[in-house]
């Protein structure tokens, strides 16, 4: 098996989600395409920190761990920041949305006349 | 690592049934499926900290996506693609594809082998320069704290704008003037 393989996986799951932003007409669709694009990268981040047989990155009292055994602790940090601000984004995304189902009655974007650029 | 193939794989099914399914609330509870495989994939790439923040903000992004189809799980239109839809679909894919290919190919390393050059540095010197016995911990609140204050900021000016964003009426002048007066 090829060694990228769950590298491509993971680009198959971003390709969907950018599939549901570009040719979605409902905006709650468009939202979860948004949702899965991003746990596609953060899924590639933590794929790439990933090392065959490692450890968590955890230190313990009881037993020696050699610290070049663990997995690479710097994507998951900055993966853990990430998760909470794609939570925070996506709260905004759905706030807008119901605001926009209350002035026109609507999740479709074709619909929202006065939207048009 | 067969389970991670099987988890990604229900991943993708889940994700291509949240697109295409009829029914919004369907739609988010097979998003729900994707986080949640998500956060057992973190744990067997030995992450445990970020799969129980998965679990939590998954749930709470659930339970927002709930909140916004409810009563309004309206089906969608059969014919639902957009003007120009189908084209940027298909170039912005190409796009992906060839970004893919072109990473593939040059630089990056085999799965399971990660590029230690600088992050060598926090698990042989975590806990002797914080105390922190979990290196993820120390990276977060000691040697890269600021960024946690940011993601604090983005949290809260978030939170406001929800909250700007979904009260129900304005301040009317008249409140205005009273305040003004007193």
């Amino acid at each position: 098996m090829n060694a990228h393989m769950p590298y491509i996986l993971c680009l198959i799951l971003f390709c969907i989600g950018i599939y549901a932003v570009l040719s979605k007409r409902n905006i709650i669709k468009i939202i979860l395409g948004v949702v899965i694009a991003e746990y596609a990268v953060n899924l590639f981040l933590i794929l790439v920190a990933y090392k065959a047989g490692g450890r968590a990155a955890i230190f313990s009292t009881t037993e020696h761990i050699a610290p070049q055994s663990m997995v690479d602790p710097l994507p998951h940090a900055l993966v853990l920041t990430s998760i909470v601000i794609g939570l925070a984004t996506t709260a905004f995304m759905i706030a807008l949305a119901i605001r926009l189902y209350g002035k026109y009655g609507t999740f479709d974007i074709t619909r929202m006349r006065e939207l048009r650029g | 690592m067969i389970e991670l193939y099987v988890l990604l794989g229900l991943m993708i099914a889940g994700a291509i049934i949240a697109i295409e399914v009829r029914n919004l609330l369907s739609a988010v509870v097979a998003v729900g499926i994707v986080g949640l495989g998500l956060s057992i994939i973190f744990l067997l790439l030995k992450a445990p900290d970020v799969a129980i923040t998965q679990i939590v903000v998954e749930i709470a992004a659930v339970i927002l996506l709930i909140r916004a189809t409810l009563h309004r799980d309206i089906a969608t239109k059969p014919c639902s693609s957009r003007p120009f839809g189908g084209f940027m679909a298909v170039l912005f894919l190409g796009l992906a594809v060839v970004a893919g290919i072109l990473t593939f190919d040059g630089g990056l390393n085999p799965f399971g082998e990660p590029l230690m050059t600088v992050s060598e540095f926090y698990p042989l010197n975590a806990v002797a320069g914080t105390g922190a016995t979990n290196v993820v911990t120390s990276v977060i609140l000691d040697y890269r704290a600021y960024d946690t204050l940011g993601e604090a900021t983005v949290l809260f000016t978030a939170v406001v704008g929800v909250l700007t964003v979904m009260r129900s009426r304005g301040r009317t002048k008249e409140e205005d003037l009273q305040e003004n007066h007193e």
